[in-house]
């Protein structure tokens, strides 16, 4: 078998349309820690999904699951459209604190009519528009996150001052769509900046993905299909002044997972990995054992396709369980995926650098 | 001892930032750790509190121009640091407050949905209107509203908010749903939502199955006449700064009157002033102590910026130590941005004049002595004596403890005087019910409308 390049990086989403209930949630968060993923996922949208099926702020969820399980990253979607940016930058903010530094955010932007309705306050936009917003939203909230610095908080009895005011940075974000003067109410978080993840499933946030994100989902049922979209999405990372391993590729995957363990003799390329209809959208689709998908996780990632894999369990509970116990069992005794959590935070798990902080760099380099 | 008539309602507020925290304290911890947060909830929670308190501020303080450095600055964001906390409590009720010019009523009742859900009925939404142009940079909407707009706006918002809590079914039906929730409708039968107001036009499906407590407790702070209407009509609690005896009396009769107009009870709203406390082993030194803390929250150069608050001029060429400055305030300066703002200037600054010229007290003095709020300092049972004997007399129906030490600030009080409180009678000995509607003895919202 070939040596993989990196590290495999692994995550589930943890969604529960018409689950209200705490334990709901934590439950499947631990079951994901116990198999040591990198972080758990939970969808939103500002409105509801669907007749009957309500859902929960994700970041509310994930700030309940966070003093209930102690390493995986926790990973919540945001919207953006009709969201207040210094609010956004806050809360995410107060993830990573109230996780000590195991947040993340999934930009996300909200363009139907009916959830433009439920807030009354501008109509539905194009979606470029809106993933335009999105980057700049993005934007301010690292720029918000740096606007304390690390050291900025002194508490220095001799003079009677707290902070060391020249630490605190006023952002001055304008854009025609909204401006922020800044700075934070809240200090720097934990990790710097939250880990910013975007759905690179459709172009239309490809700009946004390559500019502002750590962590992107692509759609592909190949191999080649998966690397040929984390080239051209790191080319664009690159030509924005990135280094091109800032962008962690994970490739999104529905598992249906049977309850065999997997036709023996099947090779991972005959692995049964099917687009959905167009119509319905969404990330293709893996049926089959826990063992096969290992096969294929293991096949993608020896071919340096992707970084690793976002995993949707149709049926949570069952499909999540019969991951961690099958396909993650195996991965980790073959030595393709940690056994523990070496670090503390969730850039620690996905090999990321705490980032500097600019307004620092700024004042080091006007030294 | 007889049992007391009215129990005592008792809530914690987290010392975050302002100058009420004594951060140069050795004791003094983080205000921003979770474990801070952590340490001061479960104290309340062992404690049988009501709930815990979470103020906001959405743009640092200024002075002439520049951040104010002197004062505890820098706190997350309250909601999800309540989500936070309902994994490590389990009946504390859990108060955020939260502005309501610079967000949308969809967003914020679901966000408070949520936790309710998430906490198993413990939310709690102190509405505040406060906040002006300065504040508004920071936000899309800029700052728009004028002060006599900022109660429409409010009170429209919350109206809409409990709409589309009932749009799920009006109903509190104990353990109705299929998770035995008290309050919810079961089947989850949604309806469709539709509102058209002078500052909303919503309308869509509330993606929310009723919460625990049908609608998350209503708390208001603000003491104008447009403030104590609003409260009278809408809210469950007051947070008021009205502490002393008197003050407290005249305060609970007044908002007391207004209910009746509103077809409300008087039990239906709970006031409860912030108040300060300082114990010792002895009365003087429980004097001793509050007289140090004070000392340390208004130190010279807090002193002098607190007064350049009200005159807006540069006062730093005087002396902390020596008297008042005879010149007059400047009404319409800008000194300082980003302070709740309490009466008009050049009543402030004559009614400290008058304070000063008749003690004889220096500029730092006075600024001790006028902006200490209600302090209830004594031995432990000298204190639980005073509460009772505030609640007892309808100064109040219970106190939202502001402690000057984070984290720890409640420890003592919890040990010492709850207990005696307890004994007297005069406070619960364990939670009668799991939302914090039940520790409060308010109505579920179903339940009011179905006596109607
Ligand atoms: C005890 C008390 C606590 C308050 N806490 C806050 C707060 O945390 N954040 C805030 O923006 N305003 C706060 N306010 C101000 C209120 O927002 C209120 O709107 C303001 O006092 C103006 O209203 P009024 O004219 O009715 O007093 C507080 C007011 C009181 C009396």
């Amino acid at each position: 078998m070939a040596v993989p390049t990196g590290t495999l990086h692994l995550a589930a989403a943890i969604d529960g349309d018409g689950q209200y209930q705490a334990p709901y949630y934590v439950d499947l968060a631990r079951l994901a820690e116990r198999g040591t993923l990198d972080f758990v996922t939970l969808d939103d949208t500002f409105g509801p999904p669907g007749p009957g099926r309500g859902r929960l702020d994700a970041l509310a969820v994930l700030s309940r699951v966070a003093p209930a399980t102690g390493r995986i990253g926790l990973v919540p979607t945001v919207t953006t459209t009709h969201t207040e940016p210094f609010h956004v930058s806050s809360a995410v903010a107060t993830l990573d604190w109230v996780s000590r530094g195991r947040a993340g955010w999934r930009v996300e932007v909200s363009s139907t009519e009916a959830e433009a309705r439920l807030v009354g306050r501008r109509p539905a936009a194009p979606a470029g528009e809106l993933w335009a917003e999105a980057g700049e939203v993005a934007d301010v909230a690292a720029r918000l996150w740096d606007s304390w610095e690390d050291d900025a908080e002194i508490r220095d009895t001799a003079t009677g001052r707290f902070i060391d005011r020249d630490k605190l940075h006023y952002v001055d974000f304008e854009s025609p769509r909204f401006t922020v003067r800044g700075p934070a109410i809240v200090p720097r978080p934990p990790q710097g900046h939250p880990v910013v993840a975007v759905a690179a499933t459709d172009p239309v946030t490809w700009e946004t993905a390559a500019r502002h994100a750590d962590v992107v989902y692509v759609h592909a049922t190949s191999p080649e299909e998966a690397g040929r979209l984390r080239d051209q999405l790191r080319s664009r990372a690159v030509g924005y002044g990135r280094e091109a391993g800032a962008l962690t590729v994970l490739a999104a995957v529905a598992v249906d997972l049977a309850d065999g363990e997997g036709a023996a003799g099947r090779s991972p390329a005959d692995a049964p990995l099917v687009r959905p209809p167009a119509t319905a959208g969404g990330p293709p689709l893996y049926r089959g054992g826990p063992v096969d998908l290992a096969e294929l996780i293991t096949g993608w990632h020896t071919a340096d396709a992707v970084d690793g894999f976002h995993i949707t369990p149709v049926a949570p509970r069952h499909d999540l369980e019969r991951f961690v116990n099958g396909s993650v069992a195996l991965l980790q005794h073959r030595g393709l995926f940690r056994t523990f959590y070496p670090g503390a935070t969730l850039r620690d798990h996905l090999g990321l650098s705490r980032p500097a902080n600019r307004y620092a760099l700024e004042r080091e380099a006007a030294r | 001892m007889s049992r007391q008539r009215k129990r005592i309602h008792l809530a914690a507020h987290f010392p975050g930032v302002n100058n009420t925290t004594v951060w140069a304290d050795p004791r003094s911890k983080s205000q921003i750790d979770f474990s801070s947060f952590e340490h001061l909830a479960r104290t309340a929670e062992r404690g049988l509190f009501d709930f815990f308190f979470l103020a906001e501020g959405l743009r640092l303080r200024e002075h002439n121009g520049r951040i104010h450095d002197l004062d505890v600055v820098g706190r997350p964001e309250s909601m999800t640091v309540l989500n936070a906390l309902a994994a490590v409590t389990e009946r504390l009720g859990l108060a955020a407050t939260v502005n309501t010019t610079f967000n949308e009523p969809y967003e914020l009742a679901r966000r408070f949905a949520s936790l309710d859900h998430l906490s198993g009925g413990r939310a709690a939404w102190n509405v505040v209107t406060s906040s002006d142009a300065f504040t508004g940079e920071n936000f899309r909407r800029g700052g728009f509203l004028d002060r006599a707009d900022r109660y429409t706006r409010a009170a429209e918002f919350v109206a809409v908010a409990r709409g589309l809590w009932d749009s799920q079914g009006t109903k509190g039906t104990p353990d109705g749903t299929p998770d035995g929730l008290r309050g919810g409708t079961p089947g989850g039968t949604p309806r469709p939502f539709a509102h058209t107001g002078r500052h909303f036009t919503l309308e869509g499906e509330f993606g929310l199955p009723r919460s625990p407590q049908g609608h998350p407790v209503v708390i208001q702070a603000g003491d104008s006449d447009e403030g104590r209407e609003f409260a009278a009509s809408t809210a469950d609690v007051i947070f008021t700064r009205h502490g002393s005896l008197e003050a407290g009396r005249a305060f609970y009769a007044d908002v007391k009157r207004r209910l009746a107009r509103y077809g409300r009870a008087p039990e239906e709203l709970k006031i409860m002033p912030g108040v300060t406390l300082v114990l010792g082993d002895t009365a003087a030194e429980a004097r001793e102590k509050a007289v140090e803390i004070r000392r340390q929250q208004v130190s010279p150069q807090t002193a002098l910026l607190t007064l350049e608050q009200i005159w807006g001029v540069d006062l730093s060429g005087y002396d902390p130590d020596g008297p008042l400055p005879d010149i007059d305030p400047d009404p319409d300066a800008q000194l300082a941005q980003g302070r709740v703002r309490h009466g008009d200037p050049l009543a402030v600054a004559a009614k400290w004049r008058a304070l000063s010229e008749e003690k004889g007290l220096s500029i730092r003095q006075t600024v001790i002595e006028a902006t200490g709020r209600q302090s209830f300092i004594g031995t432990p049972e000298a204190v639980a004596a005073e509460m009772a004997e505030y609640v007892a007399a309808d100064a109040a129906d219970g106190f939202i403890l502001v402690p000057h030490l984070t984290p720890g600030g409640l420890d003592d009080f919890v040990d010492r005087v709850v207990p005696l409180l307890q004994e007297r009678g005069a406070f619960r000995t364990a939670y009668t019910g799991p939302t914090l509607r039940d520790h409060l003895g308010l109505p579920y919202p179903g339940e009011r409308r179905e006596r109607d």
